[in-house]
């Protein structure tokens, strides 16, 4: 069966696939976009989890995708409303009042830790603001000769030199640290230093202790500052931002096929000419681009014998195994969480009391088991998004970890155990919340690597991790978006700069193929 | 895929014995052992220079069991191969043998050795040098089992003028009728052998395959079948003259494993190496293609030439100049002897661009020891025909007198 030919085919409609072929599609290019599920938008996605509860199903919160993509792409035009912005962070105490993490919240906790967290944010900030211009464009590469490397490489050393001395080495100081002792330098009241670690090892493999969880952190604060530093949420859950990309996408002229999952990439003459879909269908283009993770395109869709054995090592050692799952409860009414107000609730509920706690519920995790009190960061999304649930109940979404893809045993004997587990923990702070419940699922990153393709079910595609980010990141030989077989690029989370719902990966891929020819 | 390794016992003890050793043993004459791939061999029996001539003028028996041997099998075991190594092996037919290289991503040579065709889906790849853990990840995505079978079959070259009639006499019949790089299966009093046409004599020569219990039988009735005909066990020294002589390549000497190589620069490609031959751009991908390609686009740093040097003294690790001043630099000695056969003084040579064109002249710097007082001679030398001796024999079939 012959589909066609055409100048681009990217593979996978997640935000990044669309991101990539929206910009493809401005420059003039032929796009056929194909997506394995029966709807856009990957692990950026709005479910029914139940009759008439709906949620984001994995990501749920919207603060990294820079604004330039958004007013760029004009997601806005596209159809893109927030249900909420200006979103606050609130860490809840075992026994204490919670507090919001701004001068005002803090003040009633620790005078010391209001004021040293204004210094703390501007300076991370300042350092955020560094790193995003490494994490905006194609990552050099070393030992070329091409102007192009050359100039990323100065401006990023530009960047650094204009921070001033003082700054400099301090972000030299703190860059390859962790988290854990990074905040003990600074603040004394635990849930806030838990709320901040909290933030590092979002979606990671690592606990508070674990080097590389201020890169993490800082990773984050470079795409939140991208974002203006704002939270928000979007009208109809995360479904909708891809919607508004794929809107966006169709209006610059690319095509969008959903329920077409792509089983292998075409090869002929040392190149990608094309894919084959799962009924046998032939679709030929002259780049292929994947926003599948990288071991699921280069050991599942292109095969190993298109790849040279030093290659396939390294894709094959690539470290992405999940740890993040998502918790989706239908509740009869608004949860009531002790000492929370509805603004407070309107935002991002954090419970992470403290860094060892979060250190403590990784440990777990490091040999097979979920965490017996697991961290989880919360949202109630129903309350300013009358289209996620029947009107007076509620959904409420949580990021809870840490969950294993390799738990020992295997999830499904213990998907019930583990959401028994959440369940109750957030009920320590919402007395009653069991209760109220109607429905609910638990996410588990097996689950997310079925649902979406992703294998290990990882966030980020592939562990963000110093030895798998910027100029190696996913691999060397794949890190500037090209892949060793000519015609055949990667998109995705798997690509630099990451994960999360920022749109970069996409973007900075489309401008690597639209500049090469 | 099978467990590939728990059945080896070579790591075991510091040098195991071949199964020809207590015979080895029983003919040295100056007790002259190396180890060899986790074997001790014999260096040299009597001495190099009779063995050598044992080589070039009867049949000699060379203990080939260190080589190290993977069974490849399974659906994919030609797709693996052909994605391993340089060559097309999608053109080897059953019973047949091919000399291959295979690199690393770079482009760079891992190792040289031979693939067998024993079957449509099973193969034979023997080597020099230990690697079953590139073998084992090249195989990720192809249905192939691999075992290292390298305890389990004893092996020995019997090369030289003579050898055929040896064979023959020893009770291969029809051995004559094999070709160059043909395999043929033999039944001698009960025993399986399988012979290959195969060696690194560059003369006449086949290799023998057998069951390690059979092995002493068929050495001393081998040796019996070969009296008349001047047979004579040799040692590797005796090898290495004839080896370079016919001009083939010693891992570790000629070049170094891109596996091993710590110093950046030190790595060879096939190209390099004179072994553009053995590259098939053409027949899909493999291992370091791309890379390969980009180098051949590009022009190549260097090659490794054949040298023939005036005088008579062997350029043992010389370094070589364009000037008899020695100002310029542009390579150096791998691999040099004085040539029994071909009387010459003759070398292997890695010759920067674009000093490796044929013809071209050259200077030798040639340390000699005198007493213990060292000299240094600049000696002219040219880049030559490789290899130095070829007679026709080698190919001949029959072979004169069979
Ligand atoms: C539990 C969880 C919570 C998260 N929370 C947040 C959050 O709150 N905020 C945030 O910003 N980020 C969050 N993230 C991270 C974010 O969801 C991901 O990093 C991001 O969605 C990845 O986008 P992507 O486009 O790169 O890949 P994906 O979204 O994985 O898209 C890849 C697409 O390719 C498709 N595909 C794969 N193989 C094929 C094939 N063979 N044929 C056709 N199509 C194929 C898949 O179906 C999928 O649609 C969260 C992640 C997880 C797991």
């Amino acid at each position: 069966m012959n589909g066609g030919t055409y100048d681009c085919i990217v593979i996978g409609a997640g935000h990044n696939g669309l991101v990539c072929a929206a910009y493809l599609a401005r420059a003039g290019k032929s796009v056929l976009v194909l997506e394995a599920a029966g709807q856009v938008g990957g692990a950026a996605v709005t479910r029914e989890f139940t009759p008439g509860f709906k949620v984001s199903a994995c990501a749920h919160l919207l603060h990294l995708m820079p604004a330039d993509i958004v007013s760029e792409l004009n997601l806005a035009g596209h159809g893109l409303k927030l249900a909420s912005r200006g979103l606050s962070t609130t860490a809840l105490r075992e026994s204490q009042s919670p507090f919001t993490l701004d001068a005002a919240g803090l003040s009633a906790v620790s005078i010391r830790d209001a004021a040293g967290f204004q210094a703390y944010t501007a300076q991370m900030r300042k350092f955020a603001a560094v790193l995003m211009s490494a994490l905006d464009a194609p990552p050099p590469r070393l030992g070329t000769n091409e102007l192009k490397d050359k100039l990323s490489l100065l401006r990023l050393g530009w960047k650094l030199r204009k921070l001033g001395r003082r700054d400099m080495r301090e972000l030299l100081r703190i860059g390859g640290m962790n988290v854990y002792d990074l905040l003990e330098e600074h603040f004394e009241t635990a849930e806030l230093k838990g709320a901040l670690g909290l933030d590092a090892t979002l979606g990671t493999n690592y606990g508070p202790r674990t080097p590389g969880t201020v890169l993490s952190l800082l990773y984050r604060m470079a795409c939140e500052g991208a974002a203006h530093n704002e939270i928000t949420a979007a009208q109809g859950g995360m479904g909708a931002v891809c919607e508004a990309l794929a809107a966006s996408a169709r209006a610059a002229g690319a095509h969008i096929r959903v329920n077409a999952t792509v089983s292998r990439i075409v090869v002929e003459s040392d190149r990608a000419t094309g894919v084959v879909l799962a009924g046998d269908e032939h679709i030929r283009a002259r780049t292929i681009i994947s926003s599948a993770d990288p071991k699921s395109t280069l050991l599942g869709l292109l095969g190993t014998r298109h790849l040279d054995t030093g290659f396939v090592r390294s894709v094959r050692h690539l470290r992405g195994k999940g740890l993040t799952a998502k918790l989706h409860l239908a509740l009869k009414e608004l949860p009531a969480f002790r000492g929370v107000s509805t603004q407070q609730l309107r935002g991002r509920l954090l419970i992470a009391p403290s860094l060892d706690h979060i250190e403590r519920a990784y440990n777990h995790s490091k040999y097979g088991e979920y965490s017996s009190e697991p961290v989880l960061e919360i949202s109630v999304p129903s309350i300013d998004d009358a289209t996620l649930a029947p009107t007076g109940s509620h959904v409420l979404s949580a990021i809870v970890q840490y969950a294993p893809y390799d738990l020992k045993g295997g999830w499904d004997a213990a998907r019930q155990k583990f959401l028994d587990i959440a369940v109750r923990r957030i009920e320590t702070f919402a007395p009653g919340l069991s209760t109220s419940v109607l429905a609910s699922e638990l996410v588990t990153p097996v689950d997310i690597e079925r649902d979406f393709k992703i294998s290990g079910g990882h966030w980020h595609h592939a562990e963000f991790a110093f030895d798998q980010f910027f100029m190696v990141r996913p691999v060397p030989g794949a890190a500037q978006y090209a892949t060793p077989l000519p015609g055949l690029f990667l998109c995705g989370a798997g690509s630099h700069p990451g994960g999360g719902v920022t749109g970069l990966p996409g973007r900075n891929a489309a401008r690597r193929i639209i500049g090469m020819n | 895929m099978v467990d590939a390794v728990s059945s080896l016992t070579h790591f075991k003890q510091p040098l195991l014995k071949t199964p020809f050793h207590e015979r080895a043993r029983e003919l040295s004459q100056v007790d002259s052992f190396i180890p060899w791939a986790g074997y001790t061999t014999v260096d040299v029996f009597t001495t190099a220079d009779q063995e050598y001539f044992a080589i070039r003028n009867a049949t000699t028996l060379f203990d080939l069991t260190p080589m190290v041997k993977y069974r490849i099998t399974g659906v994919d075991a030609e797709s693996y191969l052909n994605r391993l190594v340089t060559r097309d092996i999608g053109k080897l037919k059953q019973d047949r043998v091919m000399y291959c290289v295979w690199c690393n991503d770079a482009g760079h040579i891992i190792d040289d050795g031979t693939v067998f065709r024993l079957g449509r889906q099973e193969f034979r790849l023997c080597t020099a040098q230990r690697q079953i853990d590139w073998l084992l990840e090249s195989a990720v995505g192809f249905d192939v089992e691999l075992s290292e079978v390298t305890e389990q079959i004893a092996a020995l070259a019997v090369q030289g003028p003579t050898s055929c009639a040896t064979l023959k006499a020893f009770g291969l019949q029809g051995i004559e009728l094999i070709k160059p790089f043909e395999t043929r299966h033999f039944t001698v009093e009960g025993m399986n052998i399988m012979a290959s046409r195969t060696g690194f004599t560059g003369d006449l020569g086949y290799e023998l395959w057998m069951d390690p219990q059979h092995a002493e039988q068929i050495w001393d009735r081998l040796m019996q079948a070969g009296n008349s005909r001047g047979i004579r066990a040799i040692g590797s020294q005796a090898l290495n003259i004839a080896r370079i002589e016919a001009g083939f390549l010693s891992p570790n000497v000629d070049f170094v494993s891109s596996e091993h190589t710590i110093r950046l620069g030190r790595d060879r490609s096939p190209l390099e190496l004179g072994l553009s031959w053995l590259v098939d751009f053409n027949k899909g991908h493999f291992n370091g293609r791309r890379a390969l390609l980009q180098e051949q686009r590009r022009g190549l740093a260097r090659q490794l030439v054949g040298l023939d040097i005036d005088g008579n003294k062997p350029a043992v690790n010389s370094l070589l100049y364009l000037d008899k001043a020695g100002n310029r630099e542009i390579g150096s000695v791998t691999s040099a002897i004085w040539s029994p056969t071909c009387k010459r003084n003759i070398a292997l040579a890695m010759v920067e661009a674009p000093y490796f064109r044929l013809g071209t002249s050259l200077w030798t710097e040639i340390y000699l020891n005198r007493e213990l007082v060292w000299e240094r001679r600049m000696v002219q030398a040219r880049v030559v025909e490789k290899p130095f001796f070829a007679p026709a024999r080698r190919r001949a079939t029959p072979p004169a007198d069979c």
